[in-house]
């Protein structure tokens, strides 16, 4: 995938002639100078938005800060800015990582690996790697036909949906950095435990059987060397379609969350969704799957379910459902897998999913 | 020449087809565009991110949507 076409000459070739990487370098300098300009920019505008929020609402709109619509207004104001600004920056990072994997890398890395090693690799590698969701299929047959243990491949496809940079980011933005690790050390854990589980029950004649008679090619694309000029520009390229795509859901999500936190009532949740019920866990993990949204639009609202008194482990199960165990994945999935070897997966990480909520329920 | 879109059919292997239609129109090249959606078929090109791009059979770039100026140094 890092294969551009154009420059295979270019950068396939070991010694560069010496002014070509002169200016290599003279533009890796200035591209530098550019990205700390920006990123300085960027703190200067990031630092000054609670202030911006507070006198936008309360001078400007003349809005009082004890009223529902003033603190409705101030929250859409504060965070619809300070998360697409974080979304922006990290995902233009995630990019610059993301420009070193490749699909083919991660399949060879992880081709062989044993049990145990191999889930903890292919989780977090399910994190990194760039693929679309709709590649999902694709990528299990590549990862079959290399040699990949069915419960490692696992691991990576429940990880790689799960543990996003998109949640991370609202996580983080909305709630703190210590929930957003929280959800980032769960999230590697079920992925690897579920995966190791499902390796352990030796589920491979449940894989639809032509998947395992196929014969596949070399494309012959081996990875090509990135220079760091195209590295950017795949960063870029990323930060304009996944941004481009996210931010409605993300000020849709926002502008619920406002609602919720401007007019609910302080401890309102605490009875429907609070850890006094037992039965509040398993619930939202059933009314999480088969809604069709992704992080972005849930996370906003999860911060003003927490606000109002939802219990933190209720609320994780609800948003981890919502994230792993989408149901237009499940029909994608069907193609390569039979319904008995579906319903294992959505019955094992479901199980994972229930053990973290009760977990963060008893703890916090 | 004949060119070979693979995908199973998401919003980005309909970009990418729209995109190699485009620079073949532009280039004037005489060139067959086809959609490969059957996996097995993905498969045997050695395939395993989509979209992928094949002309004449070699794959050109996989797991990434290409630029238009890219398709064309390809076709030309």
């Amino acid at each position: 995938m890092i294969d551009d076409g154009t420059n295979t000459t270019k950068c396939s070739c070991k010694k560069e002639p010496e002014d070509y990487g002169k200016g290599v370098q003279s533009g890796i300098a200035k591209m530098i100078l550019i990205g700390a300009v920006c990123v300085g920019i960027w703190y200067a505008i990031y630092s000054q938005l609670l202030s911006f929020s507070e006198w936008f609402s309360y001078s400007i709109l003349g809005l009082s800060a004890d009223s529902h619509l003033g603190s409705a207004v101030q929250f859409f104001v504060y965070d619809t800015p300070k998360v697409l600004m974080l979304l922006l920056i990290v995902v233009f990072f995630v990019g610059i990582l993301r420009s070193f994997v490749t699909v083919d890398w991660t399949r060879r890395v992880l081709a062989g690996k044993k049990e145990s090693v191999g889930n903890v690799l292919a989780a977090l590698l399910g994190v990194v790697t760039p693929f679309c969701s709709c590649s999902a299929v694709p990528l299990f047959i590549g990862f079959m036909t290399a040699g990949v243990p069915l419960g490692v491949t696992f691991s990576f496809l429940i990880s790689a949906p799960m543990v996003n940079e998109i949640a991370l980011v609202l996580l983080y933005g909305l709630l703190g950095w210590k929930i957003a690790a929280l959800y980032f050390v769960t999230g590697i854990s079920v992925a690897v435990v579920a995966g190791w589980v499902m390796g352990q029950m030796k589920l491979e004649k449940y894989v639809e059987d032509w998947v395992m008679e196929i014969r596949a090619g070399e494309s012959g694309l081996s990875d090509q060397k990135m220079t760091w000029q195209q590295r950017f520009e795949y960063a870029l390229d990323s930060v304009k379609d996944i941004v481009g795509r996210v931010w409605k859901y993300v000020v849709i999500g926002i502008a619920v969350g406002a609602g919720i936190h401007g007019y609910v009532p302080e401890g309102y949740l605490a009875s429907i969704m609070g850890n006094s019920s037992w039965w509040s866990v398993p619930f939202s993990v059933v009314i999480g799957i088969p809604m069709y949204t992704n992080a972005a639009g849930v996370i906003p609202i999860v911060e003003a379910l927490l606000g109002k008194g939802a219990a933190l482990g209720t609320v994780l199960a609800f948003m981890m459902s919502v994230i792993a165990l989408s149901f237009p994945e499940m029909v994608i999935l069907r193609k390569v897998l039979k319904p008995r070897l579906i319903s294992i997966f959505i019955g094992v990480v479901g199980c994972g999913i229930l053990f973290v909520g009760y977990l963060f329920n008893a703890i916090i | 020449m004949k060119i070979q879109v693979m995908g199973p059919g998401c919003s980005k292997c309909e970009q990418v087809e729209k995109i190699v239609k485009e620079a073949v129109a532009e280039s004037g090249v005489d060139a067959e565009v086809i959609k490969v959606s059957d996996f097995k078929e993905i498969a045997s090109f050695g395939v395993f991110s989509t979209p992928a791009v094949a002309v004449d059979g070699e794959v050109k770039v996989m797991g990434k949507v290409p630029s238009k100026k890219d398709v064309i140094s390809w076709i030309k």
